[in-house]
């Protein structure tokens, strides 16, 4: 036996796994990605009576199969990487639901204890749970836990340690019918999996795309002996095989819960009354217009506040580099190439990122991100999203990096995508500022208005578009509903400091290197090249001076320096001497779709890759320079020359 | 009250609730050619025995129940008319109130002979929709292979996003894509379990339920696709799968 020690937390999401986590792990964490896959993997250590114990944060979950990425990652965590134990984190409040995931999590035979959490609220509820009697009905230790309050751990990790000494768990057994079934897959099965093969033999008859890959190209014969049992299975029951192993892992659930369960006289907590107002058609919108106001203006204005203290300090910084090292050509290109990127990163990105992550998960832990997903779902629905996108949609509007990153929150890869797709088209403060700077200043405020009109349009319509090309099946909302209570502060400011550092850590080397190429093309006089070959777009299809071209190049990494560039290459910032209106409104509605920032693409590529942030980022050119040419031939005739 | 009268007033209600109104009594009275006092009494008691639920000068709307068996009986009306105006070429004018005559009497078994011999049409001559059979099958020879299994009716069943907050029910089957089936039934929603509706959102909205002692919320789109038992007593998905999921 080696002396570190590998503990999994596994669990459904909102169960108050990672309140565990954090506090047994407290500092000693690391929050990274599952290799190759866009989902967070948090693991840390912790040391118990002398030996070292690695913990990792799996993410919440309801089942093993490959509805989602987070489902694929934990099932093959624990199977490949074996862990000597996994903890299993339950809600005690919805037992029955919870111990559903338990029972497939044993079929995969790991060495099991339960944590059964949140006992306190479920008392509240009513409920009373047995955790000895639990343990004997699931043939694996069960212990009572309040990860806020951190009762109940130390006993957890005790049992933990000490299971590593014992034998892996049984699975429990289903109908007689099922597995006999079962047993005569099992035993033809030929081909060594790290999976045991009674799990293996279980996802053939439910159809598992990832195991059937596995098993039947080595195997082919093996797929008409699962086919024929299956057809046994579902004759006789008249539903498929999906549905009869759900119903039994259910059953076996309902039975076990009620078992270890009895029930007293429940409180109405104040987080019920909340409920009762966030539902309420009424007053649940008012509630919502109210929270989300000030969740933005409070994430953007503690932005602001933050993105000025660090520009100012560069400011100074800048001083003090050019008098230290005297203004050279090199010591120029050094800050422009160099510097500039990385400032660029931080004051873009971190200001607002950081609040970001804190404020949405404290939304998520707290329970009333559902509440506003409940609310918004049909409103969302128009632009092929559901209830839950409503968050990263809307925080797109003050920046889109941490609109990217927070669509996350969707469940599938497919409504991820989407996701991120329609928030890098929402108009973030940089490009208001060209629209309002420009257009409103310079044209009028009703035309500020009409792009603004314009994006959502092409917001609702790509959003269709996005919905019927992209592949697999669209899934609308299926969500828990969580109770109201207090999120733990030290968990999620612990977790959103480790997101912050990994976002900067991936995300920071692609904006300095954007900046870098661009920079260096300038110097070598690439610009001028790329300029005139730009032209017969910018200038012939979009009708814009020649020196939108270098302007719309440098706009990428940052664009609401667009206008400042383009006014001092003009040198004049009084922009009706050198643009008919036309021009301006064409230029703000180019600067508008064209291109992700940098930011925001270094966020796409670190969650969906550089294809499909290439993808985006190229619908997006053609999108904007096919528009902006249809705008400025249609503009006249709407009373703009 | 006779039966036939009011599977008449379900299927009056109903037509009027397919266009997204409330039935309002004035309506209804016109439609069936009876006056208005006999129609606010009807409907009162309609509303007693929880098929429908009534806010005076606004109209009623066919709760959950009142909807499993308003789309028993408006399938045997538009399967009757599908079958008078293409098979026996009957006026388009006259197949109406043809059916309307014809339907009270219709048995189920006749009704899935119909269904078969009409290829499983999916509407009506005046292109309405017609309700899904309550079995959960996709085609007719799921249809003879679970009717084989059950007794001379069929299970009354109407879609979750039919329910009204408070009506309760049992899952009887789940039409919807692989992806989002799994998940339901990931979540608990598996034949044979136990909802109770609570809350349904404005603007055609997500549904919330209770479900194993927690709460769900569905989109509207998806709960459409979930058929659930609405009968007060006896859960006739257990004639149909004597081996069935265990559910107290």
């Amino acid at each position: 036996m080696s002396d570190k020690i590998t503990i999994g937390l596994a669990g459904n999401a909102n169960v108050g796994k990672s309140v565990i986590f954090n506090q047994l792990t407290g500092l000693h964490q690391h929050v990274g990605n599952w290799p190759g896959k866009t989902v967070e993997r948090a693991e840390g250590t912790l040391v118990f009576e002398g030996r070292e114990i690695e913990i990792i944060d799996l993410p919440g979950i309801y089942s093993l199969s490959t509805y989602s990425i987070e489902e694929i990652v934990s099932r093959e965590y624990i199977a490949v990487e074996h862990p000597d134990v996994i903890i299993n984190v339950v809600d005690a409040g919805a037992l029955e639901r919870n111990l559903a995931f338990t029972v497939q999590l044993m079929e995969l035979e790991p060495r099991l204890v339960l944590a059964v959490n949140q006992i306190d609220l479920a008392e509240n509820k009513g409920i009373i749970i047995d955790t000895e009697e639990l343990g004997k009905q699931l043939g694996a230790p069960a212990l009572p836990t309040v990860a806020i309050k951190g009762t109940g751990l130390t006993d957890l990790v005790a049992t933990a340690v000490k299971m590593t000494e014992s034998a892996s768990i049984n699975p429990i057994l289903y109908g007689s019918e099922i597995e006999e079934s079962i047993e005569t897959i099992k035993d033809k099965i030929e081909v060594q999996t790290p999976y045991p093969a009674r799990w293996v033999a279980i996802k053939l008859l439910e159809r598992d795309d990832e195991i059937e890959e596995i098993l039947y190209d080595a195997h082919p014969e093996l797929r008409e002996i699962v086919e024929q049992e299956r057809i046994k299975m579902e004759s006789a029951h008249g539903h498929d095989f999906g549905s009869i192993i759900a119903s039994e892992r259910f059953a076996l659930a309902h039975r076990i819960a009620s078992n270890a369960t009895s029930h007293i006289e429940p409180q109405k907590s104040i987080g019920e009354k909340i409920e009762d107002i966030a539902s309420h058609p009424v007053l649940g919108y008012v509630m919502m217009i109210v929270s989300i106001l000030s969740v933005f203006y409070s994430i953007f204005s503690f932005g602001d506040w933050l993105a000025g203290l660090i520009d100012t300090f560069f400011a100074v910084t800048h001083t003090a580099y050019f008098n230290a090292l005297g203004e050279t050509w090199t010591t120029t290109f050094f800050w422009n190439a160099v510097v500039d990127g990385f400032i660029g990163g931080m004051v873009v990105a971190v200001p607002y990122i950081g609040p970001f992550y804190l404020v949405l998960s404290l939304l998520e832990d707290s329970g009333y991100l559902a509440r506003v997903a409940y609310l918004m779902d049909s409103a969302m629905h128009t632009i092929g999203l559901h209830g839950k996108g409503f968050i990263p949609v809307m925080l797109g509007f003050g920046c889109n990096v941490p609109a990217v990153l927070g669509a996350r929150i969707m469940e599938t890869e497919r409504e991820r995508l989407i996701c991120a797709f329609v928030a890098s088209l929402v108009p973030c403060a940089a490009r208001s500022i060209v629209i309002m700077g420009l257009v409103a200043t310079y044209v009028g405020f009703k035309w500020a208005v009409l792009l603004y009109v314009i994006d959502f349009f092409l917001i609702f319509i790509l959003g269709r578009i996005a919905y019927k090309v992209a592949p697999d099946e669209p899934v609308g909302l299926i969500m828990e509903m969580p109770g109201f209570r207090l999120p733990n502060l030290s968990t999620t400011g612990t977790r959103t400091w480790f997101k912050l550092r990994m976002f900067i850590k991936e995300a920071m080397p692609i904006m300095v290197a954007g900046n870098f190429i661009v920079q260096l093309a300038s110097v070598l006089g690439l610009l001028d090249v790329i300029e005139g070959i730009m032209s017969p777009i910018t200038v012939g299809w979009l009708g814009l001076p020649s020196a939108a071209g270098v302007v719309l190049i440098f706009g990428i990494l940052r664009k609401e320096l667009t206008l400042i560039l383009l006014g001092s290459l003009a040198g004049t910032m009084d922009f009706s001497t050198f643009m008919t209106p036309a021009q301006m409104m064409v230029f703000a509605f180019v600067v508008m779709v064209y291109v992700p920032c940098v930011s925001t693409i270094a966020a796409l590529v670190k969650e969906f890759g550089y294809t499909k942030a290439g993808i985006i980022s190229a619908v997006e050119v053609i999108v904007a320079v096919v528009l902006g040419g249809v705008l400025l031939r249609v503009l006249p005739f709407i009373g703009l020359a | 009250m006779s039966s036939e009268s009011v599977e008449e007033y379900l299927e009056a209600i109903y037509s009027i609730n397919e266009r997204g109104e409330k039935a309002k009594n004035q309506e209804l009275a016109e439609n069936l050619k009876v006056s208005p006092p006999s129609i606010t009494q009807m409907v009162k008691r309609m509303a007693n025995e929880g098929l429908v639920e009534y806010e005076p000068y606004k109209g009623a709307a066919l709760t959950g129940k009142g909807n499993a068996l308003a789309q028993k009986v408006v399938r045997k009306h538009r399967l009757l008319e599908r079958f008078l105006y293409d098979y026996l070429k009957l006026p388009f004018e006259k197949v109406h109130d043809e059916a309307c005559r014809m339907e009270h009497s219709l048995s189920d078994e006749t009704t899935a002979a119909l269904c078969k011999a009409l290829d499983n049409p999916d509407v009506c001559p005046d292109n309405l929709p017609i309700p899904h059979c309550s079995l959960g099958v996709d085609d007719c020879e799921q249809c003879e292979e679970a009717r084989s299994k059950i007794d001379v009716e069929t299970p009354l069943t109407t879609q979750l996003s039919r329910l009204h907050p408070g009506e309760e029910g049992v899952v009887a089957y789940i039409h919807s894509g692989r992806h989002s089936g799994k998940r339901l039934q990931d979540m608990g929603l598996t034949p044979g379990t136990h909802i109770k509706m609570v809350n349904a959102a404005p603007f055609k909205g997500p549904v919330e339920i209770e479900v194993r002692g927690t709460s769900l919320a569905l989109g509207r789109g998806l709960a459409a696709h979930v058929y659930i038992n609405v009968e007060d007593e006896g859960q006739p998905w257990k004639r149909i799968h004597p081996h069935g999921p265990h559910h107290s």
